[in-house]
């Protein structure tokens, strides 16, 4: 199997624990709409809306931040120094155990 | 008052494949979009990007897709609304459709496509509490004439070009300007981001950087903000003006106040049959739609934009009969009588 646990906790603070395939070259905005956890995913994961936002609370070695992620995080509402955009992180083995908190949605 | 067949709101791909199909039946189009170009995200968001799901296109730019569909719809003449969002709807007393715009442009149709995507691009709002409160009064998301601020006290926020652009010009006009931004790194262009370091140096611009704003004070119109320092803690900041630059995001807007049936931001259609809403000679296409199953795709919209055309010429056209045909057979006639069609095969005998 090469599945992996990710534990997501919504706007509301409910906890949800996911399977996520690894093979299917997912990030983590596309498990979260795949689950039906309210995440818009407006851009399709071009990291061009930031409503994929979420803070990791894990303390998972991640990827660096590139340039256009920085870019809409600038952009973005309520940004914390663990603020990622779920589309910029694609699920891989090394993920497992990995723990985020969805952040608050930016509309007024 | 601009007539029409089919109104299409929102000049998008799928909308732009509409008036081709529209055409064949000889129906016309005209389009509003508030954008200023037609082409709607693929222009306005990722027009270098590559599509790779257009089918019989391996890759091609979406930039070059809308330049192909404005060829390929240009036989069929199709007129535009651009840089105005519909903002009305008003059903006439002979059955069709009066739409105006936020700049009162009026259009009349007996059929209406929605074909909005994700909605018409709005700034982006800082979530603070009170700030639409005082909207137009000290707060403006868009810099429209920079003479207003002359000898005043100006905030602006945000990190990027627009921010860094209007910091800098705003400079030599504005009697102080400060600029917010919650990092100490800037991502504009390298100039901009230079300049704005020099100018912070001479005093021309108030930097401050790993700081929010978090209030609006003011009695009817902005006097100052409180600004959140990440270490320093809580700043207060006399102005007259705050001008947040966060980018723009897409929103339904007034269309989801036109009695149409919306589940989660999109227009619930009718797929089993012809994408009509509960409007009746009211069709949502492409994007802002949703049923059962549906797939968010340029490919899906085209197919959507055809079946609508197809009731959308029952309801122009009562009782008159037709059938859809195939362009391979019978060509393509423009509105100007130009007719695109396959060369006919040479028949001759041999003797």
């Amino acid at each position: 199997m090469s599945d992996i646990k990710v534990k997501i906790t919504d706007r509301e603070g409910v906890v949800h624990n996911l399977e996520a395939p690894t093979d299917m070259g997912m990030n983590l905005m596309e498990l979260c709409k795949a689950y039906e956890l309210p995440v818009e995913g407006t851009c399709g994961g071009m990291a061009m809306c930031a409503s994929c936002q979420c803070y990791v609370t894990s303390d998972h070695e991640l990827p660096e931040k590139g340039d256009a992620e920085e870019d809409m995080l600038d952009q973005a509402f309520f940004v914390e120094d663990n603020s990622r955009l779920g589309c910029q992180l694609h699920l891989t083995l090394e993920l497992d155990g990995l723990e985020i908190v969805l952040a608050p949605e930016s509309d007024v | 008052m601009i007539k029409t067949d089919i109104l299409i709101i929102g000049a998008g791909p799928v909308g732009m494949f509409a008036v081709f199909e529209a055409g064949l039946l000889k129906l016309r189009c005209h389009l509003i979009d508030a954008l200023a170009e037609p082409g709607g995200q693929c222009t306005e968001i990722y027009p270098k990007k590559p599509i790779y799901d257009i089918p019989a296109y391996p890759e091609i730019l979406a930039g070059d897709l809308v330049k192909n569909l404005a060829t390929q719809i240009a036989p069929f003449q199709p007129s535009y609304t651009l840089g105005e969002r519909a903002d009305t709807i008003e059903k006439l007393a002979d059955g069709s459709f009066k739409v105006t715009t936020n700049k009162g442009t009026e259009h009349n149709a007996p059929v209406v496509f929605i074909a909005g995507g994700l909605g018409s691009f709005e700034p982006r709002k800082p979530p603070i509490k009170e700030i639409v409160d005082f909207e137009d009064c000290g707060v403006e998301y868009i810099i429209k004439d920079p003479e207003i601020y002359r000898g005043k006290k100006v905030v602006i926020s945000g990190g990027g070009d627009s921010a860094l652009d209007w910091a800098i010009f705003l400079a030599d006009i504005a009697d102080e300007v400060s600029l917010v931004h919650r990092r100490k790194d800037f991502r504009g262009a390298l100039d901009s981001v230079e300049k704005v370091a020099e100018l912070s140096k001479e005093g021309k611009i108030n930097l401050i950087t790993d700081a929010e704003v978090k209030e609006i004070h003011g009695e009817g119109k902005v006097s100052s903000l409180l600004i959140q320092h990440k270490t320093e803690g809580a700043i207060v900041k006399e102005c007259d003006h705050f001008v947040p630059l966060f980018g723009l995001s897409p929103k339904l807007g007034p269309i989801g106040d036109w009695g149409l049936e919306i589940e989660k931001n999109a227009i619930v259609v009718n797929n089993a049959l012809d994408y009509s809403t509960n409007i009746p000679g009211v069709f949502a296409i492409g994007d802002v739609n949703t049923y059962p199953g549906k797939l968010k795709l340029i490919l899906s919209g085209f197919h959507e934009a055809t079946i609508a055309v197809q009731f959308a010429y029952n309801i122009i056209n009562p009782g008159k009969r037709y059938v859809m045909k195939y362009t391979t057979v019978n060509g393509v006639t423009g509105f100007d009588g130009e007719k695109k069609e396959a060369k006919k095969a040479v028949v001759k005998s041999i003797v």
